[in-house]
Order: C-alpha cells, then sequence, then structure tokens
C-alpha cells in the first residue's frame, strides 16, 4: 500500500480552521443581527445568506470567478493592494469558502440567539454590565451548543467542498489543491490506492470529529433562562 | 426621590403615569394583571427605550429630552417575576457576575448578602437544580450585590405556593430593613403587600388611580371600586397580648380593644400588622351579645361611598383607618352617616394568617 501524499491533507486542514476562525467572527455580529434587528429589510439579508445553501457550487463558484478577476472591481482593487490575484491563491480560497459556507455559520447562531430572547441579557444590563460584556459573558455562553455547531459545520463543510474550489481555485499543489481535489484526480488517473487510502483518511477525520463534537455537546446547558 | 413623567403606547395599551416614589422604604405597586405594572418598572428600569417622557432618580435624570441613560448605568437592582438567574453559572457565580462589576460602590457587602438570604449553603449548586424560592432568594442577593440605589421587585411570590410564599417572606422584610434602599414592590396581593409596604400606587389600565400611605388608601372608600372588597379594608398595628393554647388562639392588643386571632408563633409584647378584607367586616348599631364572633371593636363612621357590589364604609377604629362593606339594604336599615358610632364585627377565623405579619420595624410604632 502507498502513502498518500499528505500536502492536500494538511491544506485542507489549514482551510478549514483558517475560513471557520474568520467566519465565525464575521457570522457573530451577523447573526446577532439577524436574530435582534426588527428592520424590513431582515428577510432580504436572511435570503441572501442562505443562498450558498441552494445555488450548485459551479454556479457559486463562478461568479466568484468573476468577482476575484483582476479585471473586475472587487479582484483589481484586492489586487492593487496586496499585489496578488484572488483567482488560484489560498486567498481567494478563503474567501470563497466563507461565502460557500456562510450559511452553515450563521444559522446555527441565529438560532441559537434566538433562543436566547431579551431576558438573561436584560438581568444582566441590570447588574451594570454593558453590551459587549453582555455579549462576551452571558449570550454568547448560553449560545454554547449553537456556537460549537456553527464552528463544526463551517469547518466541516469546507472540508468538504469542491466544486466552488475547483472553479476559483484550480488545481495547484500547495496553493490551492485541496485533498476532495486530489481524490478526484487520483481517481481520474486510475490511481486507486491512493484514492482509497486518501478517502480513508477522510472518512475517519470526518467521523472522529463529528464524534467528539457531539460527545462535548451534551455538556452545554440548553439555551434560555430561568 | 423618583419623578416620573412617562408615557408608553402599546398596541391596545398605553401606560401613561405621572408620580413621585418615596426616597426610602417600600412603595407597593398594586393593580389587576395587564395593568402595566411591570412595564412600570422595566421603564423605570431603562428596558423600555421607545418610552416618552422624563424619569429622574434623586438629581440624576434617567430619561428627559434627548437623553436616555441605560440600564448598566441606572444602578438598580431589578428582581424579575421567573428569577432570570444565570443557567451558565453556579449560584456563587451568579452573585459574582453582579458583585464584580460593582466594586466600590456603597451597598451589601458579599458576605452580608450572603448572610441575610441564607445563601451560604447554596453557593456551590447549579442554578437548574434549584427550588422556586431558593430561585428567588438567589435573585434577590444577585440583585443586592449590584449595589443598586433602588430596587425593583416584579412580583417575586407570584410563582410560588403558599407555603413557599411564607418561607421567602422574611427575607423581604430583612430586604426592607435596609433602610438607605428604597424599594419598589409590583405585586396583585395585597396581604403580601400590607405586610411589606408603607406606601401604595394603586395602577389601573395604565394609570394611576390611587396613591398614599398603604393603611390609608386601603381604608378609603371613595377607592373601593377600584380595590375590590378583598382589596379594601385595614391594616391594623397591635401587639401581641398572651397566647390561648388550647382554643388555638393569639390575643393581641389594639388602642381600641383586644382581638383574637388564630395562634402565633410570635412572642408576647411583639408587634405585630394585621390587615381585614372590608367584606369580612360587619357593623352593628349596638353591640352584640352572643356571638360566635370574637373580635368587636367600637368604630366610627367616617365616610360612605357607592361600591360595584353594596355600600363601602370608611371607618374609623382607634388610631387606624378601616373599611367595612355592606349591602345597600343593611345600610339603610342601620341608617348610617359619617358620625355614627357603630361596633366593627370581626371573625377571628376570617383572619388569613398570611394576612398576620411580623412588623420588623418595632421602633416606628413604638417610640412616643
Amino acid at each position: 500500500m502507498t502513502l498518500p501524499d499528505l500536502a492536500p491533507f494538511w491544506l485542507t486542514l489549514r482551510l478549514g480552521l483558517v475560513v471557520m476562525v474568520s467566519l465565525l467572527a464575521l457570522a457573530m455580529p451577523l447573526a446577532w443581527w439577524l436574530a435582534h434587528t426588527k428592520c424590513r429589510l431582515k428577510p432580504l439579508f436572511e435570503a441572501i445568506t442562505a443562498l450558498p445553501l441552494v445555488l450548485p457550487p459551479t454556479v457559486l463558484g463562478f461568479y466568484l470567478l468573476i468577482a476575484f478577476s483582476p479585471r473586475a472591481p472587487f479582484g483589481g482593487a484586492f489586487m492593487r493592494l496586496t499585489g496578488e490575484t484572488l483567482t488560484f491563491s489560498f486567498t481567494g480560497l478563503v474567501l470563497a469558502s466563507m461565502v460557500y459556507s456562510l450559511p452553515f455559520a450563521v444559522q446555527p447562531l441565529q438560532a441559537a440567539f434566538e433562543a436566547l430572547g431579551r431576558a438573561p441579557l436584560e438581568a444582566a444590563a441590570c447588574l451594570r454590565a454593558r453590551p459587549f460584556d453582555r455579549f462576551f459573558t452571558v449570550a454568547l455562553p448560553l449560545s454554547a451548543r449553537g456556537l460549537l455547531t456553527a464552528m463544526v459545520l463551517s469547518f466541516a463543510h469546507t472540508l468538504g467542498e469542491f466544486g466552488v474550489v475547483l472553479m476559483v481555485g484550480g488545481n495547484i499543489p500547495g496553493k490551492t489543491k485541496v485533498i476532495s481535489i486530489a481524490i478526484y484526480e487520483q481517481v481520474e488517473t486510475i490511481k486507486l490506492a491512493e484514492a482509497h487510502a486518501s478517502s480513508a483518511l477522510m472518512l475517519a477525520m470526518s467521523f472522529a470529529l463529528l464524534l467528539a463534537v457531539y460527545s462535548v455537546n451534551r455538556r452545554f446547558p440548553q439555551a434560555g433562562g430561568a | 426621590m423618583l419623578q416620573l413623567d412617562v408615557s408608553l403606547a402599546r398596541p391596545g395599551f398605553t401606560l401613561s403615569v405621572t408620580q413621585e416614589f418615596a426616597s426610602s422604604g417600600v412603595t407597593a405597586i398594586f393593580g389587576p394583571s395587564g395593568a402595566g405594572k411591570s412595564t412600570l418598572l422595566r421603564l423605570i428600569a431603562g428596558l423600555e427605550r421607545d418610552a416618552k417622557g422624563r424619569i429622574q432618580f434623586g438629581d440624576d435624570i434617567w430619561q428627559g429630552p434627548g437623553r436616555f441613560t441605560p440600564p448598566e448605568a441606572r444602578g438598580v437592582g431589578y428582581v424579575f417575576q421567573d428569577a432570570r438567574l444565570f443557567q451558565h453559572l453556579s449560584v456563587a457565580g451568579n452573585l459574582r457576575f453582579a458583585d464584580r462589576r460593582a466594586r466600590g460602590l456603597a451597598g451589601p457587602g458579599w458576605d452580608e448578602a450572603v448572610e441575610m438570604l441564607d445563601l451560604g449553603p447554596l453557593l456551590a449548586r447549579r442554578v437548574a437544580g434549584l427550588s422556586g424560592g431558593e430561585r428567588q432568594r438567589v435573585a434577590i442577593g444577585r440583585a443586592l450585590l449590584s449595589r443598586p440605589r433602588l430596587m425593583l421587585l416584579d412580583e417575586p411570590l407570584a410563582a410560588l405556593d403558599a407555603a413557599r410564599k411564607a418561607d421567602i417572606l422574611p427575607y423581604l422584610e430583612r430586604l426592607r430593613a435596609l433602610h438607605a434602599l428604597p424599594i419598589l414592590y409590583v405585586s396583585h396581593d395585597l396581604a403580601e403587600l400590607a405586610r411589606l409596604a408603607e406606601q401604595i400606587v394603586v395602577v389601573v389600565a395604565g394609570k394611576v388611580a390611587a396613591s398614599g400611605p398603604l393603611a390609608a388608601v386601603l381604608a378609603d372608600p371613595a377607592l373601593a371600586g377600584v380595590l375590590g372588597a378583598r382589596g379594601a379594608g385595614a391594616v391594623l398595628d397591635v401587639t401581641l397580648v398572651r397566647h390561648h393554647v388550647a382554643d388555638g388562639l393569639s390575643e393581641v392588643a389594639h388602642p381600641a380593644g383586644s382581638l383574637f386571632v388564630p395562634l402565633l408563633a410570635v412572642p408576647s409584647g411583639g408587634m405585630l400588622r394585621m390587615r381585614f378584607a372590608a367584606e369580612d367586616v360587619m357593623l352593628a348599631r349596638t353591640r352584640p351579645e352572643a356571638i360566635s364572633a370574637l373580635n368587636i371593636l367600637p368604630a366610627t363612621v367616617m365616610a360612605l361611598a357607592d361600591a360595584p357590589d353594596g355600600v363601602a364604609v370608611g371607618l374609623r377604629i382607634g388610631p387606624d383607618a378601616a373599611q367595612a362593606r355592606i349591602t345597600h339594604r343593611s345600610a339603610r336599615l342601620l341608617a348610617l352617616e359619617p358620625g355614627t358610632e357603630v361596633f366593627a364585627i370581626l371573625k377571628s377565623v376570617a383572619i388569613a394568617r398570611t394576612d398576620v405579619a411580623n412588623d420588623a420595624k418595632l421602633d416606628r410604632t413604638t417610640a412616643p
């Protein structure tokens, strides 16, 4: 049996972690706003946030590829700022994956924040806690389940992406060749033993991750005050 | 001194209150369900941002044209009906949450609050395992440790059964003994309020229907319609004389005469506050003889007013104001008018145990 090339595996892990962390930073304020806003435009923002759930990855990837192009306003601005292109780069892959996994981070958080309600936050406010203090010491700990779900889903969903990566990142070893692309290539070139090894690795890792999460999840309190 | 001139419009409901609240002691906020009592507290705490008007506490303007002090900067200790303890923290964690954010402010210390509410044995417990009464004790302790300038209690006993209520009331009496801390206490239970409060503000349909010293408001015949026959009545300050264990009675003294109530666990000489509902008071022109009721006190009719279900008769019993509810027919037959001397008959069993309260403020009533 041949050992699989581990470079795509490490690249995938790195991508997953970077996307998870960046996405949480974006999704927490967005989910908080969606959970509490009385703005009439809320359904519009919810629909936009949920779009990556229903769009075929190739469609999403196609539009992202166009937006990332150095000739497009967004891709051009990025090029002028950093001197790098977004297409066929790790940074581009991170941005594309963030868009692709956005609903998986926002929706569990939004549901947790909505279930939390205003009651614990009002209690905290009357105990002299300011808004950021309330968010980090009351809202987040009471939404621990939702937070964990959002972290795991955005990480896991990024591990499994294929279509968007293929469109935006291509297949550059060490830069954009993630494991799903590597397996696809191994099967295409009839390196079935390597495909077996890579797939088994992914299967074991995904299962271990989910098992760990569900075991930990039982210990968190359910959202809601008492 | 807390001054309010506020309004809040909600679909199908408008709260509009202009009122001054006492700067010490317990002020009862009483009224039927849905009258806006809780909303009034929320507004004072700063939890209703769309409220209009002015709120001033001492020299601080909490709300006024173009300004709004958020709840965290007002320094109110809010005890919610549902306690609202933080589930992710232990009892000690909940208390610490308040204590940490109120360092250096004047008010009860950790040990004082823990001791006052007997929280020591609960400190290590998880919030989820607490009983309803324990939750409220922790909630009161937590509010105290935020070193508030004003306590707001929103029906803290409403979710408890009668036995649990009796367990918690002594703690509320200890809270009342912190003289520097004014307390607004929302309830629709007058027995509870009569036990704790000196002042009362009656809220009906979003407006203040009456306010003033509790005993005077409860006894005012003009307010009979607002308070109802079980709400209106009397609050009498009495002294325990002796126990008649064989009869299951305790004898208490009032300046107008002796009264017998179901046996109380209070030593002789103890001060008590008793409450009677207006519908539990009967009137007679002559002192009735051979009657099973044990409590007959001479009284003077002060005023008469129409009530929804009869006539509200304002009385003076010794130094205290009281009220009786009788039928139109009885009022006519007795030929009652202001100044008429009568006898007020209170059946001793009509005095519920929870309507008789230990008065923690002994010095107030015994001082010359």
